[in-house]
C-alpha cells in the first residue's frame, strides 16, 4: 500500500500529461509520417522543397544566436543594478518588466510604427537631416536590417523574462559569500566570476531554457514588422496549418521545432551545471 | 460609497451578460443577425461593415430573410453536413462559383426551371454556362461579379508614353510606362503591386499575365511562353516599389500618394479616388500575346436540397437579380450587376470608374475570361501558394526560371493528383486538370 501510494498521487498528473502532451505528439509524428495509412517521406519533400522552410531554419537560429546571449547579458547586469539597491529600486524594477505585460503581436505593432518606412525612425532621421529619404529598414531585400530590426524588438520584449528570472535567482545567494571574498580582498569582476555566477548556475539554466524555447516559438513580432519577408520556423507551422490547411506538412515544421528545443534544453542542462564543489 | 459599488455591480452584470452572449453566437459557428426569418447563407460581405450595409439593401428588397455569413472553406462543410443529417436550417445560399460549383453533386436544387421563369435578364453567356457546372442543368443564378483593374493617379498618367491608348495597352505599353513614371520621378518607381501578405498579386499571375502570355493558367503553366511571362514580371518588378512586399490593399498606397499607380481587386481599390475623383482613372488591365487575360470573380445563388423555404428563396432570387437591386449592390457593396444592368450617373466617383474599365475588360474582343480555382476545397490555398512561391523565386530571389517552373509545376502536378479534379476556365475543361 505505501509503495502504490506515490503512484496514485501522481496519476491525474500522468493521465493529463498522456492526454495533452502524449497523445497530440503521437498524433504529430504520425501525421508528418503517413499518408492515406502508409509510411511517406512525400510530407519532408514537399517542407525541403519550399522556398520558405531553410530560410526560416536560418532565421531562427539566427535570431535564438543573437538574441538569448545578450539578453542573459542585460539580464545579469540589470540583476546587479538591483542588486545594489539604486534609489527607486522598486520604480525600476517594475519599469523593466512592463514589457512582459505586453503581448508579442502589440509589441510588434509597436516597433513596426518606428521602424516603418514612414515611421518615427525615419521622420527623425529625415528631420535631423541625416537621411533623405529614409532608410527602409524592412525591405524585402535588407535581410541585415530586417534581422537587426526583429532582435531589437525582441530583446526589447523579452529581456525581463530572463531578468526576473535572474533576479530571483541574485536574491537566493546568501550575502555571506560576497562578504568573505570581499574580506579576502576580491575585486568586483573576481567576484562575479569565481561567486556570484557559479551560485546563479540553475536560476540561469532555467532561464535559458525558457528563453530559448519562447525564441523558438517568437513569431508574432516578426509576422507584424516584414510579414512573409523573415519567415520563422513557428510561423510556417501556421502558414501550413491555418492558411494552406495541411496539417501533415504543419506537424513535420513542428517536429523540426521540437528536435531543436529538445537538442538546446539537453545542452544547457549538461553545460551549464553548477559545480559539485560549490555545494 | 454606495453608488460607486452598485454602478461597478451593474456594469460587472452587463460585461458578464454580454460575453455570455458573445460566447453563445459563437457557439452556432457562424454570425447570426438574431432577427430569426429564413436563412440566407453566404461566403460574401464577411467583414462587419460590408455585412451590414448587404443586409440593409436586403430589408430594403425582401422581408424575413437573415444574411448569415460563414467563412469559404467551412461553408461546403456545413452545408453539405445540414444536409446529410437531414435537418436543413438554411433557405438560400450565396458563394461565389468556386463555392457553389463543388456542392452541384447532390447538394443543391436544380434551378434550370428558376432561370427559365425569370426570363432573359442579359446575364452573360459565359456566366450561365459556368453555372451549370459541367452538365446540362443550372445549379445557381449569377448573382454579382467583380473583377481586377488598373487604377492611375494623373501624376502617373502624364507619363503614359505618347501614341499610347491607356484604355488598350498592352503588357509592353504597361512597362514603358512604368519605366517612364520611374525615370520622371527621381527613379523612384511609382508602379505598385500588391504582393504583400494578404495581398492578391497570385491573382495577377493566374487570372492575367499568365493567360495574357499563354492562353492558360494551369496547362501551361511551364510552357515556354510561361518563362517569357515570368521573365517580364522580373522587368516589371524592377520598376515597381520595393514596398510593395508589404502591400495587402492597394487603396492605402494610393491614397497616401506613395504609389501613383496599381493593379488590384476592384473593392480593395474604390478607397483610393475618394478625395479627389476627378484626378484618377480606373483602367482595364493590359493585354498580351493571347489576348487580354482578366479574371472574373462571380457569385451565384443557390437554394440547397430541402431548403427551410424554397418559395421564399425563389422570391428572394428574383429581387435580388432585378436590375435596380443589383445596381443597389454595386452602391453598397462595390459588387457589379450580372444581369443587363443601366449603371446610373449618380454612383460614387470611384464606383463609375471602376464599372466603366470592368466592363471595358469584359467587353474587349480578345478577353480571356480566368476563374480563381474550382473545386479545390481547403487545398485552394496550396495552389495560391504555388504562383506566390514562384513569384517569391523568380521575381524576388532571382532563381532560375526553368528549374523553378519545373520545380513549382510537380508541386501543382502533386496537389492535382490528390484531388483529381477537372480544369476551371480559361483552361480547357479535361476529365482530369494536369500541367503539361
Amino acid at each position: 500500500m505505501r509503495l502504490r501510494s506515490p503512484w496514485l498521487l501522481l496519476l491525474p498528473s500522468i493521465v493529463l500529461m498522456l492526454a495533452l502532451f502524449g497523445w497530440p505528439l503521437v498524433q504529430g509524428v504520425l501525421s508528418a509520417f503517413t499518408d492515406d495509412g502508409g509510411f511517406t517521406f512525400a510530407h519532408w519533400e514537399r517542407l525541403f522543397g519550399d522556398p520558405y522552410f531553410l530560410r526560416a531554419l536560418r532565421n531562427t537560429l539566427l535570431l535564438i544566436v543573437i538574441v538569448v546571449p545578450v539578453q542573459v547579458v542585460l539580464a545579469v547586469g540589470m540583476a546587479l543594478l538591483m542588486q545594489a539597491r539604486p534609489r527607486f529600486a522598486s520604480g525600476h524594477f517594475y519599469l523593466w518588466c512592463v514589457p512582459l505585460a505586453i503581448s508579442e503581436l502589440a509589441a510588434g505593432l509597436v516597433w513596426l510604427s518606428i521602424f516603418d518606412n514612414r515611421g518615427y525612425l525615419n521622420s527623425l532621421l529625415v528631420s535631423l537631416g541625416l537621411s533623405e529619404n529614409g532608410v527602409q529598414w524592412l525591405n524585402y531585400e535588407n535581410t541585415t536590417t530586417m534581422l537587426l530590426t526583429v532582435v531589437i524588438a525582441e530583446l526589447w520584449r523579452a529581456t525581463s523574462l530572463v531578468f526576473v528570472i535572474v533576479v530571483a535567482g541574485v536574491q537566493m545567494i546568501p550575502r555571506e559569500y560576497d562578504e568573505a571574498a570581499q574580506v579576502f580582498g576580491a575585486t568586483f569582476w573576481q567576484r562575479l566570476r569565481h561567486v556570484t555566477l557559479p551560485l546563479l548556475g540553475p536560476s540561469l539554466q532555467v532561464a535559458l531554457i525558457l528563453r530559448t524555447i519562447l525564441a523558438l516559438q517568437a513569431f508574432a513580432v516578426a509576422q507584424a514588422l516584414t510579414g512573409r519577408d523573415f519567415p520563422l520556423l513557428v510561423g510556417e507551422t501556421y502558414e501550413w496549418y491555418v492558411v494552406l490547411q495541411n496539417p501533415a506538412v504543419a506537424s513535420a515544421v513542428a517536429l523540426v521545432v521540437l528536435v531543436i528545443s529538445l537538442g538546446t534544453a539537453v545542452l544547457y542542462l549538461r553545460t551549464v551545471r553548477q559545480p559539485e564543489g560549490v555545494r | 460609497m454606495p453608488a460607486t459599488g452598485l454602478d461597478r455591480r451593474a456594469f460587472l452584470r452587463a460585461a458578464g451578460l454580454g460575453a455570455l452572449a458573445l460566447s453563445a453566437s459563437a457557439c452556432t459557428g457562424f454570425a447570426t443577425t438574431g432577427n430569426g426569418g429564413m436563412i440566407f447563407l453566404s461566403t460574401q460581405f464577411r467583414p462587419v461593415d460590408e455585412a451590414e450595409a448587404f443586409r440593409s439593401l436586403l430589408a430594403r428588397t425582401v422581408s424575413g430573410v437573415s444574411y448569415v455569413t460563414i467563412e469559404d472553406g467551412p461553408f461546403a462543410g456545413q452545408v453539405r453536413s445540414q444536409i446529410d443529417a437531414g435537418s436543413t436550417q438554411i433557405g438560400l445560399l450565396g458563394g461565389l462559383h468556386g463555392d457553389l460549383a463543388p456542392l452541384a453533386d447532390g447538394y443543391l436544387e436544380d434551378v434550370t426551371d428558376v432561370l427559365a421563369a425569370l426570363g432573359d435578364r442579359g446575364w452573360p453567356a459565359e456566366y450561365l454556362e459556368l453555372a451549370k457546372a459541367g452538365t446540362d442543368r443550372s445549379w445557381y443564378i449569377p448573382w454579382a461579379n467583380a473583377s481586377y483593374v488598373l487604377a492611375a493617379h494623373a501624376d502617373a498618367l502624364q507619363h503614359l508614353p505618347s501614341g499610347v491608348d491607356a484604355n488598350a495597352l498592352t503588357y509592353d505599353d504597361f512597362l514603358d510606362w512604368a519605366i517612364a513614371a520611374r525615370r520622371a520621378n527621381g527613379n523612384r518607381p511609382m508602379l505598385g503591386l500588391p504582393a504583400g501578405p494578404e495581398g492578391l498579386l497570385h491573382r495577377f499571375t493566374q487570372g492575367y499575365l499568365l493567360p495574357s502570355f499563354t492562353g492558360g493558367q494551369i496547362t501551361t503553366f511551364r510552357s515556354r511562353e510561361a518563362a517569357t511571362a515570368w521573365e517580364y514580371l522580373r522587368e516589371l518588378w524592377a520598376n515597381c516599389s520595393p514596398t510593395s512586399t508589404t502591400y495587402d490593399f492597394m487603396q492605402e498606397p494610393l491614397e497616401t500618394g506613395e504609389v501613383g499607380m496599381a493593379w488590384d481587386h476592384v473593392v480593395r481599390l474604390v478607397d483610393a479616388p475618394e478625395r479627389d475623383p476627378r484626378n484618377w482613372r480606373m483602367l482595364p488591365s493590359p493585354r498580351g500575346p493571347h489576348g487580354l487575360g482578366y479574371m472574373a470573380v462571380v457569385a451565384g445563388l443557390a437554394i440547397p436540397k430541402d431548403s427551410t423555404d424554397p418559395d421564399l428563396a425563389r422570391r428572394t432570387i428574383d429581387e435580388l437579380s432585378k436590375p435596380h437591386t443589383q445596381v443597389g449592390l454595386l452602391r453598397s457593396n462595390s459588387f457589379f450587376p450580372a444581369v443587363a444592368a443601366e449603371i446610373p450617373q449618380d454612383l460614387p466617383p470611384a464606383i463609375k470608374l471602376e464599372a466603366d474599365a470592368v466592363k471595358r475588360q469584359q467587353e474587349a474582343a480578345d478577353s480571356i475570361l480566368s476563374l480563381p480555382p474550382v473545386g479545390l476545397g481547403t487545398r485552394e490555398g496550396e495552389v495560391s501558394k504555388v504562383f506566390q512561391d514562384t513569384f517569391r523565386s523568380i521575381v524576388l530571389d532571382r532563381a532560375d526560371i526553368r528549374t523553378t517552373l519545373d520545380g513549382q509545376a510537380s508541386v501543382l502536378q502533386g496537389i492535382l493528383d490528390d484531388l483529381k479534379v477537372p480544369c476551371w476556365a480559361p483552361d480547357p475543361a479535361a476529365e482530369r486538370c494536369e500541367v503539361m
